[in-house]
C-alpha cells in the first residue's frame, strides 16, 4: 500500500477580483480516505475543489498527484487522474436513461461511432452494483428523485475510474433516509478504494461520515485532524471563529399578541396536521430535512400552493390564502430560500428588484408610477439594510451573496409586513452579512414583527429563534423552546 | 482638482465609445448612417418631399405590427399570429361597416365607422386574450399557441371573404390611411400616439415594470407576488389590439380587406423588434429602440427602391442587416435562464 | 401502460385514427387503396423536411430557414444542370443540390454553432437571405423543362398495379429515397455516439459542454445535415411536380415543425422520436387529404390545421400543469 498521499495541494492560494479566496491553503488526500472540508460559506472550499478538479488554476502553489507535481492542471487530466466532483446540478440528462447517463462520458472518450447499447447497460450496472443502490436502467432520470440522480452522478463518476470523487454539499436535498443511504454508499466507495471528499456545512453529518476534517475559514486552513478529535462546539468555533454563546440574545422584550395562529393545515402529499401560533416579537423556527414539509408549509402560507384542509387565523381572523397577493394583502411576506431562481431579478436593476413588491406605495390609483418616490423608496431601504452598491440602477447580478439576500429583505420589509417568513436567510451567505441578518432579524422582532425562520442550519436556530418547530415527513414532531436545547440535543431531534 | 477636470475631459472626449456602447446609441447612429448613404446615393429623389412623403405613409402599417410584436416579446413570448389577426379584424371592420352603410359613396356614415371600429377594436381584443388564454391558461408554448391561433384567424378571414378582397369602406374613413394633418399623414399620427401611449404605459404604470419583470424571470415573478395570468393575458390583449389597428390602416390604404394582406410584414415585425433591441428572450427593450429600428429599415426599403433593386432584394438586405445586427449586439444578448445563471454564480463565486 | 397512454404518439396516433375514421365513415372511397398511396406520396417532401427538423428540436434549436434552402438548391441546381448540360442524371441533381444545401446549412451553423447567436433569429434572418438573394440574382422564371433525369425519376413507380377497382395505382420510386433518409436518420439518432450527443445536447446544454461533448461540431453537423436533406427534398418536389419555381416551398416551414411538435418533440430540445415526426406528418397530410374528400372547400384548410396545433399542444401542456399542480 503505497504511503504517498492520492492528492497534496501545497500552500496554493487564489484571489478573484482583489478578494482573497485561498490563503497558502495545503492539504492532503489519502486513498481510501473519507475526508470532510468543512466550512462557511465564503470560506474557500468550492474554490479548493475546483482548483483540485483543474477548472480553477491557483495564483501560487503546487498540486501533487501520485506523488508528481502537475504544473498544468485542466480538468482533462484531473479526469485522467481519476479526480471527479459530482456538483450540486449533477451535470446528467434528465431526457437519457438511466443507463445512458451512466455510460455516456465512458462511451464518448471511447470515440467510437456506434453506441452498443448491451455493453452501455452492462457498464451502467456494474456501476450501480458497486455503489450498491438498485435502480431501473431504462428509467429518464428526469422522473427520478433527487437522492436517485446523485446515485446516477456517483455510478458515473465511477464507470470514469474515479479514485477520489469530490461531493459539494451533498445532502442538501435529501430526506434523512436518503442522507442515511449516501453514507452507506460512501463507505461502500471507500471499502472499494475510492477516496471521498465530502464538503458540507452541516456538522452532524460530518461527524457521523468523516474519518477526518479539514476546516476552512476566510480562505485559511484552521484546523485538519482525525474526526475524533474534535466535539460540535469546538468544529463550530473552528468554523465560525467563535464560541457559539448557549443562550444567545435573551430577548429584552416581551411578546404581543398571537398575529398567525394555524390550526390542523395541510396539503395532500406534502403536509398535515400542522398547528401552531406566533405572537407578535416572536422569532419561530421551524426545522426538518427535505421532505418534512417545511417548504411546502411556507409556500402555504405564502399562497404559492395553498393548504386544502384546516385554517389560518391572522390577526384573530380566519382568512383564506390562495395566492401571494392573498398573502401579501395580509401583511405576509415571504423571502424564498433559492434567491437566484426564486427571488431576484438578475439582470434588472437593484432599485426595480425592491419596487417590484410594493408598486402600490410608489403609484396611483390608476397605476401610474411616481419617479420621486420611487426613488425615495428605493434609497431609503438600500440605506436602511446597507445594501453595499453604488448605484441602485446597477443590475442586482452585480451584488454578492450577502447583499442580494439584503435586498431581499430590503424588498420585503419596505412593506412593513405583519409576517415575515425567511426561508434559508443565510445560504451563500459569507460569515459576516450572516451575523448581520441575524441581527436584523432580532430588531424586527423587537419592533413588534412576528419571524418565521426555515432553517437546517443549528446555530442560526439557536442564535436567531425563540422556539423551534421540528417537522418530519410532513408532521410536526415536537415544539422546543429556546432555553430548553442546545446543539447536539438539536441535531439529535433533527437526525430523528 | 486637476484630477477632476481630467477626469471630466476623459468623459467627454470617450462620447463616441459611450455612444457605441449603448443599444440605443448605437441603433441612433445606425438610423443616421442609413439616412446619410441613401441621401447620397439618390440625392435627387430621396431627399424630395414626394419620398418623404411616401414614406411617411408606407412605415406605419408595419410598425404598428412591429410594436404588437414587441409587447409579446418582453414577455419572454412571441406573437405570430399579428398579420392574421389584423387581416381579419379590418374585415370584420368593413363587414360591419358595410352592412349599415351599403353606399359607401354616401354621406353620414359616422355610424357606421363607430360600429366598424368597434368591431375592428373588438376582434383585435378577442383575438389577444384567445392568445393570452392558449399561453397562460393552457400553457402552450407561444411560438406555437400563436403560430395555431395565427393559422385560425387567418382561415376564418379566408372563409368569409372566400379568398377575394372585400370592398366597402365608406369614403370617410380613407382620410386615415390616405389624409394628412398640418402636413403630418393620419397613419404616422396614429402611430406616434399609439407609440407613445404604449411608451407611458410600459416605462411609467405598475403594469410596464410588472410586464418587464415577468419577461425576465417569470418564477421570481410570481414569488413576488405578480399575478403572471393577468400581466400575459393583458401583455397579449394589447397585442392584438395594436394588430387590429394596424390592419385597418393596411385594408384603408387598399381600400379593401384581404386575408393575406402583410405576408411578408411578419418577418418584418420580428426584425424591428430585435434591431431595436428587445431581447427575445424577454424582460428588455424600448418603444423608441422601435421606432429607430423602423426608420431604418423605411429608409432602407425606400432608397433601394429608388435604386431600382427589387423587392426581393430589399427582403435579402433586411435578413443581412438582422445578421449583423445580431452580430454586434452578441455581447448584450441574454441566454436561457439556466445559462445565465450558472455564468453569474461563477462570476460572483470568483 | 401508462407510459404508453401518456406518450405523445398515443395521442397523435389516436386523432390520426379519429379522423381518418370519420372520413372514411363519410366518404369511404377515402379508405380505397388508390386514396392510401395518394397519402404516401404527399408525404414524401414533408417527411423529408420533417425528419430534419427534428434533428434540430432535438438538439435544442429551430430552423425556419430549411424551405428556403431547399428552394435555393432546388432551383439553382436546375438551373445548373441545364446550364451544364449535366441533366441526364437524376444522381448529379441530387449531388449538386445537396451539395448547395450543404453550404447553406454550413452558413447556418456558423453563426449559430460559432457565433452562438439565437436560432430562431439567426434562420429568420438566413431565410430572408437566402430566399431574397435566389430571387434577386438567380432569377424568378419558372422552369417548366426540367432536366430529363429530374423527369425520368418522377416517372419512376417504386409500385404499380391496378386496384379491384379498375384504377392504376403507383408510387414514385422517391418514396424509397425518404424511406432511406428516415432509415438513416433512425440510426443516426438511436445508434450512434452523435445521435445521442444531438440529444444530450438538447436536453442539457451546460452538462453536455462540461462532460466534453464537441458543442461546436454537434451543431455544425446538424444544421448541414438539415439542409442537404432539405435540398434533396427540394430536388424531389420539383421532380415530382414537373417544375422548378423558385417560389414554391417557402411557407410551409412552420407547418413542418408543427409537425414535428405534435410527434412529440419539444421545442426547449432533447425530446422526440421518428415515428412520432412520422405521425405529427402523416396527420397533417390526412387531414388536408380528408378535407378535399369531404368537400369541405380548401378555405377551411387552415382554420383546421390552426385548431389541430392548438389541440395537439394544449392537450400535453394541460396534462403537464394537472401534473405539476397535484404535485404541489
Amino acid at each position: 500500500m503505497p504511503s504517498e498521499p492520492l492528492l497534496r495541494l501545497g500552500g496554493v492560494s487564489k484571489a478573484f477580483a482583489g478578494v482573497q479566496a485561498l490563503r497558502e491553503v495545503s492539504v492532503a488526500i489519502n486513498r481510501s480516505e473519507i475526508v470532510c472540508f468543512a466550512g462557511e460559506n465564503g470560506s474557500g472550499k468550492s474554490t479548493l475543489i475546483k482548483i483540485l478538479a483543474g477548472v480553477v488554476t491557483p495564483d501560487d502553489g503546487a498540486i501533487e498527484v501520485d506523488g508528481r507535481v502537475r504544473p498544468a492542471w485542466q480538468p482533462i487530466d484531473a479526469m485522467r487522474a481519476g479526480i471527479q466532483v459530482i456538483y450540486q446540478d449533477f451535470s446528467l440528462f434528465p431526457n437519457l436513461t438511466v443507463a445512458e447517463n451512466i455510460s455516456f462520458n465512458h462511451e464518448l472518450s471511447q470515440r467510437r461511432m456506434l453506441v452498443r447499447w448491451p455493453e452501455v447497460r452492462r457498464t451502467a450496472q456494474r456501476a450501480l452494483n458497486k455503489v450498491g443502490v438498485a435502480i431501473r436502467l431504462d428509467a429518464l432520470v428526469e422522473q427520478l428523485s433527487v437522492a436517485d440522480k446523485q446515485v446516477v452522478a456517483i455510478a458515473r463518476a465511477l464507470v470514469q475510474g474515479a479514485r477520489l470523487i469530490a461531493m459539494d454539499e451533498p445532502t442538501t436535498a435529501l430526506t434523512q433516509r436518503e442522507v442515511q443511504a449516501l453514507f452507506g454508499v460512501v463507505r461502500r466507495l471507500k471499502a472499494d478504494g475510492v477516496a471521498v471528499i465530502f464538503v458540507s456545512h452541516k456538522l452532524p453529518e460530518v461527524f457521523a461520515i468523516c474519518e477526518r476534517i479539514i476546516v476552512l475559514r476566510n480562505g485559511s486552513k484552521v484546523a485538519d485532524g482525525p474526526v475524533g478529535a474534535f466535539d460540535i462546539g469546538s468544529l463550530s468555533q473552528h468554523m465560525i471563529g467563535r464560541r457559539l454563546e448557549q443562550h444567545a440574545g435573551a430577548r429584552s422584550h416581551d411578546f404581543g399578541a398571537e398575529v398567525l395562529r394555524v390550526e390542523a393545515l395541510g396539503r395532500a402529499g406534502q403536509f398535515d396536521d400542522v398547528s401552531f401560533s406566533l405572537r407578535t416579537g416572536e422569532v419561530l423556527g421551524i426545522t426538518g430535512l427535505l421532505g418534512s414539509g417545511r417548504t411546502e408549509l411556507a409556500n402555504a402560507l405564502f399562497g404559492l400552493a395553498p393548504a386544502d384542509r384546516g385554517a389560518v387565523v391572522v390577526g384573530g381572523r380566519r382568512v383564506r390564502i390562495t395566492s401571494p397577493p392573498d398573502a401579501m394583502r395580509l401583511g405576509i411576506g415571504y423571502v424564498p430560500a433559492d434567491r437566484l431562481t426564486e427571488g431576484l431579478f438578475l439582470p434588472q436593476s437593484i432599485g426595480r428588484n425592491i419596487v417590484v413588491s410594493n408598486l402600490e406605495t410608489v403609484s396611483d390609483a390608476a397605476g401610474i408610477l411616481y419617479g420621486a418616490r420611487m426613488r425615495a423608496l428605493i434609497d431609503e431601504w438600500v440605506r436602511r439594510l446597507h445594501v453595499f452598491t453604488q448605484d441602485a440602477d446597477l443590475p442586482a447580478s452585480s451584488l454578492s451573496g450577502g447583499n442580494q439576500q439584503r435586498l431581499m429583505l430590503a424588498r420585503w420589509l419596505a412593506r412593513t409586513p405583519r409576517i415575515l417568513i425567511l426561508n434559508g436567510p443565510t445560504v451563500g451567505v459569507d460569515v459576516g452579512s450572516k451575523a448581520e441578518i441575524h441581527a436584523i432579524i432580532a430588531r424586527l422582532a423587537s419592533d413588534g414583527m412576528g419571524v418565521i425562520v426555515i432553517s437546517d442550519d443549528i446555530p442560526e436556530l439557536l442564535a436567531a429563534c425563540d422556539r423551534i418547530l421540528v417537522m418530519q415527513s410532513g408532521r410536526v414532531t415536537e415544539q422546543v423552546a429556546r432555553s430548553a436545547v442546545d446543539e447536539d440535543s438539536l441535531a439529535a431531534r433533527l437526525a430523528g | 482638482m486637476s484630477e477632476r477636470v481630467a477626469s471630466a475631459c476623459m468623459a467627454f472626449a470617450n462620447w463616441p465609445r459611450r455612444l457605441l456602447s449603448d443599444n440605443l446609441g448605437r441603433l441612433a447612429l445606425i438610423t443616421a448612417l442609413v439616412f446619410a448613404g441613401m441621401s447620397v446615393a439618390q440625392p435627387a429623389l430621396f431627399l424630395t418631399r414626394a419620398n418623404f412623403s411616401s414614406m411617411a405613409f408606407q412605415f406605419p402599417e408595419f410598425a404598428l405590427l412591429g410594436l404588437a410584436v414587441m409587447v409579446s416579446m418582453l414577455t419572454g413570448g412571441i406573437d405570430l399570429s399579428v398579420i392574421g389577426l389584423a387581416n381579419l379584424s379590418s374585415m370584420l371592420a368593413v363587414m360591419a361597416m358595410r352592412s349599415l352603410a351599403a353606399d359607401p359613396h354616401a354621406p353620414g356614415a359616422a355610424p357606421a365607422i363607430a360600429v366598424g371600429i368597434a368591431a375592428l377594436l373588438g376582434a383585435g381584443a378577442l383575438g389577444g386574450l384567445l392568445n393570452g388564454l392558449a399561453i397562460a391558461a393552457i400553457g402552450i408554448p407561444p411560438i406555437l399557441a400563436t403560430l395555431g391561433t395565427g393559422l385560425i384567424f387567418t382561415g376564418i378571414a379566408v372563409v368569409l371573404s372566400d379568398g377575394a378582397a372585400v370592398l366597402g369602406f365608406p369614403d370617410a374613413i380613407s382620410v386615415l390611411g390616405n389624409g394628412a394633418l398640418l402636413g403630418v399623414p393620419a397613419p404616422v399620427l396614429v402611430f406616434a400616439a399609439l407609440a407613445a401611449a404604449l411608451a407611458f404605459l410600459l416605462n411609467w404604470t405598475s403594469f410596464g415594470l410588472r410586464v418587464y419583470l415577468l419577461g425576465t424571470n417569470a418564477l421570481a415573478a410570481r414569488f413576488a407576488g405578480i399575478n403572471n395570468f393577468r400581466i400575459t393575458l393583458g401583455a397579449y390583449l394589447i397585442s392584438g389590439l395594436l394588430a387590429a389597428v394596424a390592419g385597418l390602416i393596411i385594408a384603408v390604404r387598399a381600400n379593401s380587406a384581404k386575408a393575406d394582406y402583410g405576408a411578408s410584414y411578419l418577418l418584418l415585425s420580428i426584425l424591428i423588434s430585435v434591431l431595436g433591441g428587445i431581447n427575445p428572450y424577454g424582460g428588455f427593450g424600448k418603444v423608441s429602440g422601435l421606432v429607430l429600428a423602423v426608420l431604418s429599415l423605411q429608409f432602407l426599403s425606400s432608397g433601394l427602391n429608388l435604386l431600382q433593386v427589387s423587392n426581393f432584394a430589399v427582403d435579402m438586405t433586411w435578413g443581412a442587416l438582422l445578421l449583423l445586427v445580431m452580430v454586434i449586439n452578441t455581447g448584450g444578448l441574454r441566454r436561457p435562464f439556466g445559462a445565465r445563471v450558472v455564468r453569474l454564480i461563477e462570476r460572483r463565486k470568483r | 401502460m401508462q407510459r404508453i397512454l401518456a406518450r405523445n404518439e398515443t395521442l397523435v396516433s389516436l386523432i390520426l385514427l379519429a379522423f381518418c375514421a370519420v372520413t372514411a365513415w363519410i366518404e369511404p372511397s377515402f379508405l380505397s387503396v388508390a386514396a392510401l398511396f395518394d397519402l404516401f406520396r404527399n408525404s414524401i417532401v414533408p417527411a423529408m423536411f420533417a425528419v430534419g427538423v427534428l434533428l434540430v428540436l432535438a438538439s435544442g434549436g429551430i430552423d425556419v430557414s430549411f424551405t428556403a434552402i431547399a428552394a435555393f438548391a432546388m432551383y439553382v441546381g436546375t438551373k445548373a444542370m441545364i446550364a451544364f448540360g449535366m441533366g441526364d442524371s437524376i444522381l448529379v441533381a441530387f449531388l449538386v443540390a445537396g451539395a448547395i444545401g450543404l453550404v447553406l446549412g454550413l452558413i447556418n451553423g456558423f453563426f449559430i454553432a460559432t457565433l452562438g447567436l439565437p436560432t430562431l433569429i439567426v434562420t429568420l434572418g438566413t431565410l430572408s437571405v437566402f430566399r431574397g438573394f435566389l430571387l434577386t440574382f438567380v432569377g424568378t422564371q419558372l422552369i417548366t423543362a426540367v432536366p430529363t433525369g429530374m423527369r425520368a425519376f418522377s416517372r419512376t413507380m417504386l409500385i404499380r398495379f391496378t386496384a379491384a377497382d379498375g384504377t392504376i395505382v403507383s408510387l414514385p420510386i422517391a418514396f424509397l429515397l425518404l424511406v432511406i433518409a428516415v432509415a438513416l436518420t433512425w440510426l443516426l439518432l438511436n445508434r450512434t455516439m452523435l445521435g445521442r450527443s444531438i440529444y444530450a445536447l438538447g436536453g442539457a446544454p451546460e452538462s453536455a459542454l462540461r462532460v466534453g461533448v464537441n458543442v461546436v461540431g454537434v451543431q455544425y453537423f446538424v444544421y448541414a445535415y438539415v439542409g442537404v436533406l432539405s435540398s434533396i427534398a427540394g430536388i424531389v418536389h420539383a421532380s415530382l411536380a414537373r417544375v422548378a419555381n423558385p417560389f414554391d416551398l417557402v411557407g410551409l416551414e412552420l407547418s413542418v415543425i408543427a409537425a414535428v411538435v405534435l410527434g412529440g418533440a419539444r421545442l426547449s430540445g432533447g425530446h422526440g422520436t421518428i415515428l412520432g415526426t412520422l405521425l405529427g406528418v402523416a396527420l397533417i397530410v390526412v387531414i388536408n387529404n380528408s378535407l378535399i374528400v369531404l368537400g369541405i372547400p380548401t378555405t377551411w384548410q387552415n382554420v383546421v390545421t390552426g385548431s389541430l396545433i392548438l389541440f395537439g399542444t394544449g392537450v400535453p401542456a394541460l396534462r403537464t400543469r394537472f401534473a405539476a399542480l397535484r404535485a404541489g
